[in-house]
């Protein structure tokens, strides 16, 4: 039975990195790549907004802000300071945790939705500080930024390596880095969420009093879950940043904390596999609308209300109950 | 015996309303004892104070001689203590028997470490505690809904739920309110021997439930409340011949 339960959890993630590894087959140009690194590098950020939004049912109308100071944090350290790109964003990190814990801890034990409007007000903080501190963030024009590294070992979008004796460009090594890290991201959303703590997560969206009489300290685990999404937002800010070679104070604004919360609310809010299509979908929409750029916004709140009246569960959960239906529907037929 | 749960001069007032009025009572341990009155009388009231849900405005509560007045739920929880609610609440977005395994929430000490790499330690911890959560499902009724979305499950099946959840947490004084709300005939006789079930497991069972025959046939003892305040306690046999109880409920 626990055999069953264990494959079954892993079925997912199985699928995923099928799909992680046969996508390059449909890619014919750098540009591909790039694009797909940026969905997976998004996708993994809200993997872990949806462990806050999705399952513990609270907004954070901010998590561009701590993609932001993950990312400018890296670039600043690495680029201004000389450190190491990977020590950097796990100090990067660090310091988010705390951030975050800092806003979360009191503001989680009131009642109701304070964490969203505590989170505006910081993500638009952040962003001031970004576009105002020019000295050491280069201001509204932007950074650049140092090639990630592991182990010394170079990860640049420029440079041309060569494994068992196979060449490819930097794009690719890129692609399969961040899909690396998507699938990490993955394991261990799923693992948290089919976990004690997990239960106590969802047991908040699902019945808060509930969960506090047999014992759940519900604004512990709201702070704790908090946390783990900015952290999520942090690390993939600072992978971002080294991804790109190039940041601006947008990374940070509003208007991208917006983004991260539709790519949750279309993908569908709960279930990890979702909002990566959700990422899938809005990073693809403004390649197929790139001659209608300054609509951008207004067609993600279309899509944000469409989402809500005709799909509350999101494009993937509706999809998948609609196969199911499906399939019951053929069986009753045959029987 | 020994009071496992002592209330003395306990007063809630909600603006003018006083909800709950001087109220003193003691239950032991391993008893049933039900908290009986006209709608309206302050039994749920009385149950969110000592549950910790509403900080009394006047008055002691004792939980096995610690005094627990200004303790979050959650932390009565860990001294023992569990509930159910008339307004069930069932976590909607989780199956059967996640709600259950949520119940076991204090017992399972897997830190985020081994949580988020999922290391062997909590894959037995979660075994255990599923085979609990399992046991528990069966001991209560609900064994055919192990898998069963919470959403999908009848209002009498759920109500079960809820007691198995509050079980789960190892409680010395489980405190049901209103068990047998909406329940058929049927459902009443299940529960009763549930409720009898759970005592002879040395479970001290405080209850609020309107129906008579349910309570007067399981109380050890009970406590009947008018406008707040305490009208009559003692056994059933006491309380039927309770001339004061008599008037308030037949009016007279």
């Amino acid at each position: 039975m626990l055999k069953n339960f264990l494959q079954m959890r892993l079925k997912g993630l199985v699928v995923l990195a099928v799909i992680v590894l046969l996508l390059p087959l449909f890619f014919n140009n750098p540009f591909h790549y790039d694009l797909a690194t940026q969905i997976a590098i998004f996708a993994a950020t809200v993997v872990g907004l949806n462990l806050l939004v999705g399952f513990a049912g609270q907004i954070s109308l901010g998590h561009a802000g701590f993609f932001g100071v993950g990312a400018y944090f890296s670039a600043v350290m690495t680029g201004t300071y000389g450190w190491t790109p990977l020590p950097t964003m796990l100090v990067a990190a660090v310091v988010v945790a705390l951030l975050a814990w800092l806003v979360g801890r009191p503001i989680l034990k009131l009642k109701g939705h304070y964490l969203s409007m505590a989170t505006l007000a910081m993500g638009f903080i952040i962003a001031i500080i970004i576009n105002n501190e020019g000295w050491l963030t280069g201001g509204p024009d932007g950074m650049s930024v140092a090639p990630f590294s592991i182990f010394g070992w170079e990860l640049s979008s420029f440079n041309q390596y060569s494994l068992f004796g196979i060449e490819f460009g930097g794009d690719v090594a890129w692609y399969f880095f961040a899909g690396f890290l998507l699938l990490v991201a993955v394991w261990i959303a799923e693992n948290i969420i089919d976990s004690p703590i997990g239960r106590a997560l969802r047991s908040v969206h699902g019945s808060e009093i509930a969960a506090r009489v047999v014992g759940v300290d519900t604004s512990y685990y709201k702070s704790l879950v908090f946390v783990v999404s900015a952290v999520y937002a942090s690390l993939m800010g600072s992978i971002y940043a080294h991804f790109s070679g190039f940041i601006t104070p947008h990374l940070a604004s509003f208007e991208q904390s917006i983004v991260l919360i539709t790519m949750v609310v279309l993908g569908g809010m709960a279930s990890t596999f979702g909002v990566i299509l959700g990422a899938v979908v809005l990073k693809l929409l403004p390649q197929v609308l790139a001659d209608f750029q300054e609509l951008e916004m207004m067609m993600f709140g279309l899509i944000l209300m469409l989402t809500m009246i005709f799909m509350p569960k999101g494009l993937f959960p509706t999809l998948q109950n609609k196969l199911a239906e499906r399939k019951r529907k053929k069986s009753e037929e045959q029987a | 015996m020994t009071a496992l749960i002592e209330v003395t001069g306990l007063s809630k007032t909600f603006g003018g309303v006083h909800a709950v009025e001087a109220l003193s009572f003691s239950v032991d341990a391993g008893q049933i004892y039900s908290v009986i009155g006209p709608n309206g009388a302050g039994k749920t009231t009385l149950f969110n104070l000592i549950t910790g849900i509403y900080t009394p405005t006047q008055g002691e509560i004792k939980l096995n001689g610690e005094m627990v007045v200004g303790l979050e739920p959650n932390q009565l929880a860990e001294r023992g203590m569990c509930r159910t609610f008339q307004q069930m609440q069932i976590c909607m977005n989780m199956t059967a028997l996640e709600n259950v395994m949520l119940g076991r929430h204090l017992q399972l000490k897997s830190s985020f470490l081994t949580t988020m790499l999922r290391l062997p330690s909590l894959l037995k911890d979660e075994e255990d505690c599923r085979d609990h959560a399992v046991e528990l499902m069966k001991f209560v009724g609900c064994g055919e809904y192990l898998e069963t979305d919470a959403s999908a499950m009848s209002y009498g099946a759920l109500k079960r739920l809820e007691i198995a959840r509050a079980l789960a947490s190892n409680p010395k004084v489980v405190l049901l309110d209103e068990p047998a709300a909406g329940l058929n005939g049927t459902e009443t006789a299940a529960l009763e021997e549930l409720i009898k079930k759970i005592a002879a497991q040395g479970i001290t069972v405080v209850l609020v439930e309107h129906d008579m025959k349910l309570v007067m046939g399981i109380s050890d003892r009970l406590l009947v409340l008018n406008y707040g305040r305490k009208l009559a306690e003692g056994t059933p046999e006491e309380i039927r011949n309770n001339p004061d109880v008599i008037a308030a409920y037949l009016g007279g």
